[in-house]
């Protein structure tokens, strides 16, 4: 049977404030363990938590990018539950009352627009990390804390179940993540836990209103893992389904390593939070001139970005999306073309050879060893013709290994294109008189022979000959 | 008069006039806990060695000509629940037996900026859970009026420290009675501030929206001195208050003329010791003699304070108390897994009484019983308070009872929890308020202290002091001293 996939995700993402939500240890990623952390992190008796004013800033920013409404009063709230990471075993979170509620975000997936409507986002704390003795949790006869994350501040950005497949899940993160990266409030690392999925997924017979059961996939940890995971979990329910089974309301983790969801708890084993209101805080009261200066004041955005990008530089919607899909690579790619770069161009090297690099070495573009001024200082070197396009592609070769500028290199190996006429007719004439039977062969109408020809020139040369140049005399010749 | 029966306020002038020094004071102080602890059993911890050094400093600033602060050299004790860096913090609770805070609760650190002198930590019920300091995790308290009774709770060590000799001035905590009722007990003054008065940071939480630190003193000269020192705004308490502090020595002014007094009826309930009542009546008699205009009201939500009170303690403290689970830090009682380590840590460590408040607690906010319990409580918790906002309208301060009854023996009702909850009934609606209050004494039963209870507006210490004060100069309660059976 065909089911109508429904899916709805949690976000959970990182603030990049430089202290924690609730004290002032610092939330430097990487530090040794246990040494960002203070009595009111660790949760010792008689400590009380004091709201980083920063990460209400960075919650109404998001709330506002992601077009919520930001209640002008909302609490903190106590989620109470056992795990030896949180040292006081309750998060403080937010409950009842958020920071914002109903927004949404439109994503375009297959060349359609589609909106996915955002229910709330709240701020709570991380919790610590655990570090076991074993391998796995079942092989380690202990465990060590490591409260370095506790207290890191959080958004939790829950959707609605609009979400009809996992390319639109992707699609939607990725805006989501493209956003918060815009608005500077977060790294948004997947790889080090700073963006975070969680996915509820259910299906339903196509034109059914109500929903089916769902089951709540964690773990999911890359973008890859996020498509994957909801793709494996489709097909499990399918199968179910079509078996005339009932799917079980769980929790289910994904094992990125052998591809597949496997059931974490029940429903009935869920956890009773037993939330209550954080009585340590005082309520937060938004004063809405207050959310209209931060709206003022936001960043532009992925979407205005990228049609400026459009209407500025004539770039199709497919380049300036993908460009303006990563803050990091539209601000390299306006720095480039501030830097008298031709944008069209940039966009193509953007997209061709850095994009190849990067991906090839896994770093982001953040970490490309080609600075934007160096890059545009190589398309100078194209454009002024003092190499050629192909010669261009070895010089950033080089430039990415040895950092030097464009320039450099070209001297340094002698790459300066021949646009000398006399010297390039002279290796012409040699050509032509080594290869009798080619040049035969061209009389005699293969016109596929003045490739070969043109391609003995360009060895002679190492390729620094001018083409235009070579074909206008060789032809001149035969 | 030995040294350790004088208040602070006299004690100071005895300082500064150098006819005594802090080390001779602290000695003699020190000298009645070695006498008398061993029959009242006040103090979990006791630090002579710093107290010492710290009153010679206070002498070498004196013996320099600087100028010392009212509290400079004179000897309390705070209740083990208050953060003291470097110096066990118990709650009187063997989960937290061997605990050494790294950090000072705000109220120490004022206390050491004014050059006090800190003699130990005093006993209380376990996690401030209690009202006859009984449910100590180590050793009962005894009254020093009567060792066969209670000495109140849970601030029972503080209270009994104070009354005894073995302290001139002490802090303790009040989340549903537990400075005013011992005090009351003890014959000494107890005062509850307004919630968010005085900083939190550094009390162990019992239950947060109810938790506030006060002075327990043998007059309200020195409660008010002590709260000059501890009362403020911080930083560090987000639910503190941040306006200014007035001087509150200066409402120890013996006039209470056109002062409003109401009493509440039905503070008078079913169990009220005959005694008490008549005491209470003579007060309010005096304070109308003195010039007061008396109104009986009515603060019709009173009797379901206290179970609106069982439940929102409970809760928060059911949350407030899982961080004690031989993780980090405190008892840990090892186990198979995690689970069974937190299970056999919290069942081995934790007394009866908390127990049962955390299963309490834990049950009102599940889910399915939160609205029929929790909610249900905060909403009575709004009533109570509506019903203060009306009787603010209409008088200045409240006048009631602070106990039903006096104190009562030691184990009478350590079986009946529910007799046990009832000594709070006056106190507790004062807390769900968040309203100020003192309890001062106002007569003796059987040769017991009763404590009467003066309740004011938000922020209106000034005005319980006043007229506490008015009542005590013209009284003689305060000046009895507990004999210990001494003849």
């Amino acid at each position: 049977m065909d089911y109508e996939i429904v899916i709805g995700l949690e976000i959970h993402t990182e603030l990049k404030t430089n202290s924690k939500i609730f004290c002032g240890c610092s939330t430097k990623f990487g530090s040794e363990q246990n040494t960002n952390v203070c009595p009111v992190c660790l949760g010792l008796p008689g400590v009380l938590p004091v709201i980083n004013e920063k990460v209400v800033e960075f919650a109404i920013k998001a709330g506002v990018a992601l077009n919520c409404e930001i209640l002008p009063f909302s609490k903190f709230d106590r989620k109470n539950y056992y795990y030896p990471d949180l040292p006081k075993n309750f998060q403080t979170s937010q409950y009842d009352l958020p920071i914002a509620v109903n927004g949404h975000l439109d994503i375009e997936v297959n060349g359609e627009t589609k909106r996915i409507n955002i229910t709330r986002i709240h701020m709570e704390e991380d919790a610590g990390k655990l570090v076991h003795s074993g391998a796995t949790i079942s092989s380690s006869d202990s465990a060590l804390v490591d409260y370095n994350r506790t207290g890191v501040p959080l958004l939790e950005i829950v959707s609605e179940p609009d979400i009809r497949s996992a390319e639109e899940a992707r699609a939607y993160l990725e805006k989501v993540k493209a956003i918060l990266e815009y608005l500077d409030v977060s790294d948004c690392k997947m790889e080090e836990g700073s963006l975070r999925c969680d996915a509820n997924i259910s299906l339903r017979p196509h034109g059914q209103a109500a929903l089916g059961t769902k089951a709540e996939i964690k773990n999911l940890n890359s973008f890859r893992s996020v498509q994957r995971g909801i793709e494996y979990e489709v097909i499990r329910q399918e199968e179910i389904l079509d078996d005339g089974g009932r799917v079980i309301q769980e929790t289910r983790t994904w094992d990125e390593n052998k591809g597949i969801t496997a059931s974490m708890r029940s429903k009935e084993q869920a956890h009773d939070y037993r939330y209550l209101p954080e009585p340590d805080l005082v309520p937060i009261v938004v004063d809405p001139a207050r959310v209209a200066e931060i709206r003022a004041n936001l960043p532009e955005l992925p979407d205005a970005r990228r049609q400026r990008l459009m209407n500025d530089y004539g770039l199709s919607e497919y380049d300036a999306g993908i460009i303006t899909s990563s803050k990091a690579v539209a601000d390299y790619f306006d720095q480039s073309v501030q830097n008298n770069g031709d944008a069209k161009v940039v966009a193509n090297w953007l997209m061709g050879e850095v994009s190849k690099h990067l991906n090839s070495e896994g770093i982001t573009i953040l970490d490309c060893p080609v600075s934007p001024k160096q890059l545009t200082e190589l398309l100078a070197l194209i454009e002024k013709g003092t190499i050629s396009n192909k010669i261009a592609k070895t010089v950033f070769e080089e430039m990415w290994t040895s950092r030097k500028d464009a320039e450099v290199i070209v001297k340094e190996k002698g790459l300066v294109q021949i646009s000398d006429s006399s010297e390039i007719v002279a290796i012409v004439e040699s050509v032509i008189a080594a290869n009798p039977q080619s040049v035969a062969d061209f009389k005699a109408g293969k016109d596929k022979a003045i490739g070969f020809l043109v391609g003995q020139i360009m060895k002679q040369t190492k390729g620094r000959a001018n083409p235009d140049m070579v074909n206008t005399l060789l032809r001149e010749r035969l | 008069m030995e040294l350790f029966k004088h208040t602070a306020s006299q004690l100071h002038e005895k300082l500064v006039a150098k006819e005594i020094s802090a080390v001779e004071l602290t000695k003699a102080v020190l000298g009645r806990i070695d006498a008398v602890d061993k029959d009242v059993q006040a103090y979990i911890t006791r630090t002579s060695e710093t107290a010492l050094a710290q009153a010679q400093a206070v002498d070498s600033k004196i013996q320099r000509g600087e100028k010392v602060s009212v509290l400079a050299g004179i000897p309390g004790a705070l209740k083990d629940n208050i953060c003291t860096k470097g110096i066990k913090t118990t709650c009187a609770s063997k989960i937290l037996a061997t605990f050494v805070p790294p950090y000072d609760a705000t109220v120490a650190e004022k206390l050491a900026a004014e050059d006090a002198v800190i003699l130990g930590k005093a006993n209380m019920d376990e996690f401030a859970m209690g009202g006859s300091t009984e449910n100590s995790g180590f050793f009962p308290t005894h009254n020093p009026w009567n060792l066969e009774t209670v000495p109140g709770g849970s601030s029972g060590g503080s209270a009994a420290a104070v009354a005894a000799g073995e302290a001139i001035w002490a802090l303790g905590s009040d989340t549903g009675g537990s400075i005013r009722q011992p005090a009351a007990y003890c014959g000494v003054v107890g005062l509850k501030p307004t919630y968010g008065r005085v900083s939190r940071y550094g009390l162990v939480a019992y239950a947060s929206s109810l938790d506030q630190i006060g002075p327990i003193t043998r007059d309200v000269t020195d409660s008010a001195h002590v709260m000059n020192i501890i009362s403020g705004y911080d930083a560090k308490d987000s639910t503190s208050i941040n306006t200014g502090v007035p001087d509150y020595t200066k409402s120890l002014v013996n006039n209470i003329k056109g002062l409003k007094i109401g009493l509440p009826k039905e503070y008078f309930v079913a169990g009220m010791d005959a005694e008490v009542e008549r005491a209470i009546n003579k007060a309010i008699e005096q304070l109308v003699a003195l010039g007061a205009e008396y109104k009986e009201i009515s603060m019709p939500h009173t009797e379901y304070a206290l179970s609106a009170y069982y439940m929102i303690a409970p809760a928060e403290a059911s949350s407030n108390l899982a961080r004690y689970d031989g993780v980090s830090f405190g008892h840990r009682v090892e186990g198979n897994d995690i689970i069974e380590m937190y299970k056999k840590t919290r069942s081995e460590a934790f007394g009866a009484e908390v127990k049962r408040r955390i299963m309490l607690g834990t049950y009102a906010l599940s889910s399915g019983y939160y609205d029929a319990y929790y909610l249900k409580a905060l909403k009575v918790r709004t009533l109570v308070k509506q019903d203060f906002d009306k009787a603010f309208e209409q008088v200045d301060v409240l006048i009631t009872p602070t106990a039903p009854t006096t104190a009562f023996k030691l184990g009478e009702k350590t079986n009946d929890p529910l007799a046990m909850y009832l000594q709070d009934v006056c106190t507790i609606p004062v807390n769900l308020s968040g309203v100020p209050a003192i309890s001062i004494p106002c007569g003796f039963a059987a040769g017991m202290p009763i404590g009467m209870q003066i309740i004011g507006k938000p922020l209106g210490e000034e005005t319980i002091i006043r007229a506490a004060y008015t009542f005590e100069q013209n009284n003689d309660y305060h000046k009895g001293f507990a004999t210990l059976g001494e003849v």
